[in-house]
This record gives structure tokens, C-alpha cells and sequence, in this order.
């Protein structure tokens, strides 16, 4: 086949367009989210003293801390769906979610005896974390997979690595309404080494399953 | 590409036509670098074609067009690199540069342009490879090559358009 006809076969197909990367991106988040959703209210629920807790700073610090995690994965991802697109200010957003902990956990030395400081750390159950979280991120994930293959970023493992990072942001949250432990020190070491093995996964299945 | 987009299909084909020399130019270059045989070059234009129109929607009009289309030629000239299994680091500075400078077509370019490349065409369905000999090689309009299949002109843009979608998944297949 020459080159012109194929242009002529190309421009012929012009009707034929994909949808705008915003909507992929929305519909990709819509339903990997609630598929996320479903199976947390289905299988694990909020915890017993959630109402109660909602006035407590620690508590909420975990939202505030993956919800952070989940919009700079996001923003990053979504900067990087494009060809010759550069990360820019999306990549410095990354530093944020792991200066709140330290932040926060610098907050929780200066207020708390150091004596509690190791049970604090270890938590309740720190397997049921490092379980929950990567379960819970793979429906956004996938969501977001697809709405990368839909565009076409440059680099597919650090796409990938940064909608891991979204996803497993998103998780956090649902576990969060479940996790007993609110201490920064829990998030520190369980919620990050979670998103850690999540944001790899990303990298391996972005450089596979992301070219174009 | 904006009236292209908007469905100037005429406004389309005038801008792939003139891009066309100037992606023959980054390939020929690249393709000279890591010593693939010029028989590819015309592979890789055609490849870089097909990607930047099946992947058109991820052009941002409020962006400069020229590094968009550099980061394609780019990701498509190291796809072919990987089937001679090379390994390549590249720049895409060296694309852009190309691409704001284009040198005339030169005798080596027509000698390019003339030799036929998508072989890959003979692994499409029947249907598919049909849709797209119609309303290319035959220069035919949708609706007279519908006529001609005996088919409808949508039937007829849905074979074409996979038949195009197709081609690609082969191209990144064989690099794998």
C-alpha cells in the first residue's frame, strides 16, 4: 500500500472519531469506583465508632491524607494520557501526601508519650491493610487502564505507575472508614507500603499493557 | 488539524499529504541511525500515520500541534527499532527539530515515497481489506465504494475504520 493511499483511506475515516480523553477518564472513575464501593459496604462496612470519630483530627487526617494521594496520582495520570504531554507542576504534587504524614506524624510525637509511640505504629491489624487496599484499588485501576489505552501516553509504566497512585488513593479512603487505626504513624508505614505495592503493580502493567 | 477535526475530511487529507515528507525525513534519519535498511522508513511513516489519526482525539486544541506529532513519530520510530530488536534511547528534540525544519523532497524521497509499505494489509479480514483497497487505492468516495461493495456507507465506514484500527494492533504485535 502507498503512503497517499493510505491518507486517502485515513481522511476517508475521518467520521470516525474516539470520544474526548475527559469523558473516558470520568466514565473509567464512575465505574471502578463504584465497583470499589459496592464491595466495601458489602463485605466490611464503616466502622462502629465512625459517626463518633468524625470530630476527632486524627480521623480525619486520613482522609485528607488520601484523598491527596488519590487527586495527585489523578492529575498526574491525566497529564500524562497524552503524547509529548509533560508532567509539569503534576509531578511536584506528588511530594504532597508523603509531607502531610511526616507532618502529621511530627504532630503526633510532640502530643503523644513515646512509650506508645511502637503499638501505635504496628496498629490493630496491619495485614488486613496491606490486603485491603491493593483489593480495593484494582477496580479503579482497571477503570483508569482503560481510559490510558483510550489516550496514548508517551510512557507507559510512569502513566501507569501514576494511576496506581490514584487508585490506591481511592482505596484508602473506602478503608479508611473501616481501618480501627488513626494514628499518622499507621499511615506512615501500612497505608504507604499499600500504595507502594500498588503504584509497582502500575509500573509493570503500564510498560505491558499501556503501549499504543 | 482543527477543520480536520471539526470534519473537513478534504482539510484532513491536505494536512496528512504535507506531513507526510516531513515524517519520511524523521524516519529516514532515525531509521539511518540504527541502521535499518531504508526499505522500513516508509513502514514507519505509514505506522506513524495511522497512530496519530487513530489517536487523534488525544490532541488538546488549546496546545501547540508540532509537539504532539513529534512524540508519536517518536514512540512509532522506536516501535520499529524494537522489531530489529534495538534497543534505542532518543531525544525529542531531534523530532521537533525535524519537524519545524523540513529540507525539500530530494530524489531519495521520492524514491521513498513510491515503494509500497503496510504489507500488513494482506492479514486483514477479507471485509476489512476490501473497505480499505475501496477507498484508497481505487481513490473511490465512501459512497461510490459502498456502491460498489454492494454495501451500506456505514456499514462500509465501520469495516474501514476497523480495518485501520486493525493494521495498527498488527504493527504493535509484530514489535512486540
Amino acid at each position: 500500500m502507498k503512503t497517499d493511499d493510505l491518507i486517502a483511506a485515513l481522511s476517508a475515516d475521518n467520521a470516525t472519531r474516539g470520544a474526548p480523553l475527559s469523558r473516558a477518564f470520568a466514565v473509567a472513575l464512575g465505574l471502578g469506583m463504584a465497583a470499589s464501593v459496592v464491595f466495601f459496604f458489602a463485605t466490611l462496612g464503616v466502622r462502629d465508632t465512625f459517626f463518633a470519630s468524625l470530630g476527632q483530627p486524627r480521623f480525619l487526617f486520613k482522609f485528607v491524607f488520601s484523598l491527596t494521594m488519590a487527586a495527585s496520582g489523578l492529575f498526574l495520570a491525566w497529564r500524562l494520557s497524552r503524547p509529548g504531554a509533560v508532567a509539569g507542576p503534576a509531578a511536584k504534587t506528588l511530594l504532597l501526601a508523603p509531607a502531610l504524614v511526616a507532618l502529621a506524624s511530627l504532630a503526633e510525637m510532640a502530643t503523644t508519650p513515646a512509650t506508645l509511640w511502637p503499638a501505635r505504629m504496628i496498629g490493630h491489624n496491619a495485614l488486613h491493610c496491606l490486603i485491603l487496599i491493593p483489593l480495593m484499588a484494582l477496580a479503579p485501576l482497571l477503570g483508569l487502564f482503560a481510559a490510558l489505552r483510550h489516550g496514548a501516553p508517551s510512557d507507559g509504566r510512569r502513566a501507569g505507575a501514576a494511576a496506581a497512585l490514584a487508585a490506591s488513593g481511592l482505596s484508602a479512603t473506602l478503608y479508611a472508614m473501616n481501618c480501627p487505626d488513626d494514628s499518622p504513624f499507621f499511615l506512615a508505614v501500612w497505608y504507604m507500603i499499600a500504595a507502594a505495592l500498588v503504584v509497582a503493580l502500575g509500573w509493570l502493567a503500564g510498560g505491558r499493557w499501556l503501549r499504543w | 488539524m482543527r477543520a480536520a477535526l471539526a470534519g473537513d475530511s478534504l482539510a484532513y487529507k491536505r494536512l496528512l499529504s504535507a506531513l507526510a515528507p516531513f515524517l519520511r525525513g524523521v524516519c529516514a534519519k532515525f531509521c539511518a541511525r540504527i541502521g535499518a535498511p531504508a526499505s522500513e522508513v516508509e513502514d514507519a511513516v505509514q505506522e506513524t500515520l495511522l497512530a496519530l489519526h487513530l489517536k487523534r482525539h488525544t490532541w488538546d486544541p488549546a496546545q501547540p500541534l508540532t509537539p504532539w506529532i513529534a512524540a508519536i513519530a517518536r514512540n512509532k520510530t522506536i516501535d520499529a527499532a524494537r522489531r530489529r530488536g534495538r534497543r534505542v534511547e532518543t531525544d525529542i528534540a531531534d523530532f521537533e527539530d525535524v519537524l519545524a525544519a523540513p529540507d525539500g523532497a530530494d530524489a531519495f524521497e521520492r524514491e521513498l515515497d513510491r515503494r509500497d509499505a503496510l504489507r500488513l494489509l494482506d492479514q486483514l479480514s477479507a471485509r476489512q481489506r476490501e473497505a480499505i483497497e475501496a477507498v484508497s487505492i481505487r481513490g473511490q468516495s465512501l459512497r461510490d465504494a459502498a456502491q460498489a461493495l454492494g454495501v451500506s456507507e456505514g456499514a462500509l465506514r465501520v469495516s474501514v475504520h476497523r480495518g485501520l484500527k486493525s493494521l495498527a494492533d498488527l504493527y504493535r504485535l509484530k514489535s512486540q
